[in-house]
C-alpha cells in the first residue's frame, strides 16, 4: 500500500556529527543504501557504521566495492543487493568472495542485479511505483537466481501490433540512504557536480536520508546556482560535514582518487588476518574520520591534490 | 613510472596488437560505449586514426570524453574535466543506452559461448561458486541495447571460450528471442583475442574465425576454443600494427603503460 512520505522540515538546521547521524538513522536490521558511482563514495559513513557495530544490515549499493568489503569483514552485513561486486578494475574483494564462495565466516544473502536494474529499483522506490520495466534480462540466467526480476506482458500492443513482454524489477525503499556530496547548506540543499550517479533517486527512494559533505556553505552559495542542487532540503534528514570522507574514492574539485589504495586492497583483503589488522588500525583505531584523514598525513593528501578547472558563471537573472 | 618504453621500437606485445585491431574495427562508428583497459586504448587510438569524430561514452555517465591523460577507471576525474557532457545513471542507462544511441559497446567476460552470450558472474554454481566474479555491471544493458558489441578477450582458452557457460549473465539476441523478447541490437559481432578475430553477423549466427594474428594457425585457435569452431572460407592474417599506429599508441595514448603490457 502506498503511503505519504513523512514530511521533513525543510527550514530546520540538520547539521550533526557523523556519530550522531549514524546513531540516529542506522539501526540493526535496517536496509541501508550507500550510493556514489565510483565518485563520492560515502566511505566515512561506512566506517562509522563499523565503529558503532551495526548488525544484520541489508546493504544496497550498485557497485559494491571496498567500503562494502570492509563492512562485510566487520560483520555488519547479512544481505547485499548489488549489480557489481568487485574492486573497481583493480582486483577482487577478498571478504566478499570468502562469504559467497565458502560461507566463511558466515553465509551472505546476495541479490544480484544489473546496473540499470538497480537504477530502476531506485526509480520505482522514489516514485512509489509497484515495479519498473526495463529492456534487460531477456535470456539471462539472473531471473532464475533472483525472483525479484520478473517478466510481465505489456498492456499495450507493440508498434507492429504484437503482444510485448518485458522484465520488471521491484522498488527498493531503504530505511536510510547515505550519500557523499561536495557541498550543502545547513538545511540540506545538496550540490553535486561531476559524476552524479544515482544519488538523487537513492535519496528519494529512502525513508530517511543522510548527506555527508566536503563543505557546509551559506544559503547564498546554493541559491546562486540552484541547477547544481541535486537533492533539495525537503528530502534530507541530516547533514554531516566530513572533509575527505569519500577516500579512497574522489570528490571532483577537492581530491583525486587514491588508485594505489584500490590496487593494495586486493592483497589486504585476501588475507583475513591482514584485513582484520587493517580495520583495527584504520577504523576501530580512529575515533572518527578526522583522525583517519589526519593519520594519512598531509604529505599523502598533497599527492591527491587536484588542479583548477573553473566553469564559466551563467546568468540566472530575472526581469528588472 | 613514466614511459620507459615510450617511443620504443620493441616487439609488438599482445595488448598492443589487440588495441590496434580493435581500433581498426571502429572505423566509421560514431558512438562507442567503452570500458576501462583495452577498449579505452582502442577508442582513443581510433580517434587519432580511423574515427576522428568518435564519441566515447563511459558507464559512469560521461559522454564525449576528452581526457588529457589516459583514465585509470571509468570514473577517473580526468574524464570529467573537459568532457562534453556528464549525465546521471537514469539518463545514461535509460535514455542514452536503452534509447538506442550507442553504435558499439565494448564488453569483456570470463566466459563467452559460440552465440556471443557472456558470463561475468560465477565459475561453478551460482549458489556456491568456486569463483565469484563481479557480475553484470551494465553489461546486460549494453548487450541488449547497443547496435553491436565488440568483445575483447586477452586470454583465448577452452575454459574462456566455453561450449556451455557456467552461468549466462549477459545474453545475446538468440537467447533473448527464445525468452520472447527482441533486443534492439544484434549482439556480439566481433571477438578480438590474443590469437585472432572471431565474427558473427547477427541473430542465428555462430561466431566464426575470420582472422588469425601473425604466426598463429587456424588449428591453434580451434584447439584453444571449447566448441567446434567454424572458420570462414578464407581466414586472413591480421595486418601487424603499422609503425604509425604503434607510435600513436605508445607515445600519445598510453605513454605511462597503464594498460599496455
Amino acid at each position: 500500500m502506498r503511503t505519504m512520505r513523512r514530511t521533513v522540515d525543510r527550514t530546520a538546521g540538520k547539521v550533526m556529527s557523523m556519530r550522531e547521524a549514524v546513531a540516529a538513522f542506522v539501526h540493526d536490521g535496517d536496509t541501508v543504501s550507500l550510493e556514489g558511482f565510483t565518485h563520492l563514495i560515502p566511505t566515512a559513513a561506512g566506517h562509522e557504521i563499523i565503529r558503532q557495530g551495526r548488525r544484520d544490515l541489508t546493504v544496497v549499493r550498485m557497485t559494491a566495492d571496498i567500503v562494502v568489503d570492509q563492512m562485510l569483514a566487520a560483520g555488519c552485513v547479512a544481505r547485499l543487493v548489488s549489480s557489481f561486486v568487485g574492486n573497481s578494475s583493480a582486483g577482487s574483494l577478498g571478504e566478499l568472495r570468502r562469504r559467497v564462495e565458502r560461507a566463511d565466516p558466515e553465509p551472505l544473502v546476495f541479490e544480484e542485479y544489473s546496473h540499470y536494474g538497480m537504477v530502476c529499483r531506485y526509480l520505482a522506490g522514489a516514485q512509489r511505483l509497484p515495479f519498473y520495466p526495463l529492456r534487460s534480462y531477456a535470456g539471462s540466467d539472473l531471473p532464475a537466481v533472483n525472483p525479484g526480476i520478473r517478466k510481465v506482458t505489456s498492456p499495450y500492443p507493440a508498434a507492429d501490433g504484437s503482444t510485448e513482454q518485458i522484465y520488471v524489477v521491484p522498488p527498493v525503499q531503504p530505511d536510510v540512504t547515505i550519500i557523499h556530496a561536495q557541498r550543502a547548506d545547513h538545511r540540506g540543499n545538496t550540490q553535486i557536480w561531476g559524476l552524479t550517479g544515482v544519488q538523487a533517486e537513492a535519496v528519494y527512494a529512502a525513508e530517511k536520508a543522510v548527506v555527508v559533505v566536503e563543505e557546509l556553505v551559506a544559503d547564498a552559495v546554493i541559491r546562486a546556482d540552484p541547477n547544481r542542487t541535486l537533492v533539495p532540503a525537503h528530502a534530507v534528514d541530516a547533514v554531516v560535514v566530513c572533509p575527505r570522507g569519500a577516500h579512497p574514492s574522489f570528490a571532483q574539485g577537492y581530491y583525486d582518487r587514491d588508485n594505489a589504495f584500490y590496487r593494495a586492497w586486493s592483497a589486504i583483503s585476501k588475507d583475513p588476518e591482514r584485513l582484520r589488522g587493517w580495520l583495527e588500525e584504520w577504523v576501530y583505531g580512529t575515533v572518527d574520520h578526522a583522525e583517519y584523514a589526519a593519520k594519512l598525513g598531509e604529505e599523502f593528501w598533497a599527492g591527491l591534490a587536484v588542479g583548477e578547472a573553473l566553469s564559466e558563471p551563467v546568468n540566472y537573472g530575472r526581469r528588472l | 613510472m613514466s614511459g620507459q618504453r615510450a617511443g620504443g621500437t620493441g616487439p609488438v606485445t599482445s595488448s598492443e596488437l589487440l588495441s590496434v585491431v580493435a581500433a581498426r574495427e571502429l572505423a566509421c562508428r560514431r558512438t562507442v560505449f567503452a570500458g576501462i583497459g583495452l577498449p579505452t586504448l582502442a577508442a582513443e587510438l581510433a580517434r587519432l586514426t580511423v574515427a576522428p569524430g568518435i564519441e566515447v561514452v563511459y558507464e559512469s555517465g560521461v559522454c564525449g570524453a576528452h581526457p588529457s591523460q589516459l583514465p585509470e577507471t571509468i570514473a577517473d576525474a580526468v574524464l570529467i574535466t573537459g568532457a562534453e557532457a556528464v549525465v546521471s545513471m537514469p539518463t545514461l542507462f535509460g535514455s542514452v543506452l536503452q534509447g538506442g544511441h550507442i553504435d558499439v559497446g565494448f564488453l569483456g567476460a570470463a566466459q563467452i559461448d559460440r552465440w556471443g552470450n557472456l558470463n561475468t558472474s560465477v565459475i561453478g554454481e551460482w549458489e556456491r561458486p568456486s569463483v565469484r566474479l563481479p557480475g553484470s555491471g551494465g553489461a546486460v544493458e549494453v548487450m541488449a541495447n547497443a547496435r553491436e558489441v565488440f568483445v575483447v578477450m586477452r586470454r583465448h582458452t577452452p575454459r574462456s571460450f566455453a561450449d556451455v557457460l557456467d552461468f549466462c549473465t549477459t545474453p545475446g539476441p538468440d537467447r533473448a528471442l527464445a525468452d520472447g523478447i527482441r533486443p534492439l541490437g544484434v549482439g556480439v559481432t566481433r571477438v578480438i583475442t590474443e590469437l585472432g578475430v572471431l565474427a558473427r553477423d547477427g541473430v542465428g549466427d555462430e561466431l566464426r574465425l575470420v582472422a588469425v594474428h601473425p604466426g598463429v594457425t587456424v588449428e591453434q585457435v580451434r584447439a584453444a576454443t571449447g566448441w567446434k569452431l567454424k572458420a570462414t572460407d578464407r581466414v586472413t592474417t591480421t595486418d601487424p600494427p603499422a609503425p604509425a599506429e604503434l607510435r600513436l599508441l605508445r607515445d600519445d595514448v598510453d605513454p605511462n603503460r597503464v594498460y599496455l603490457r
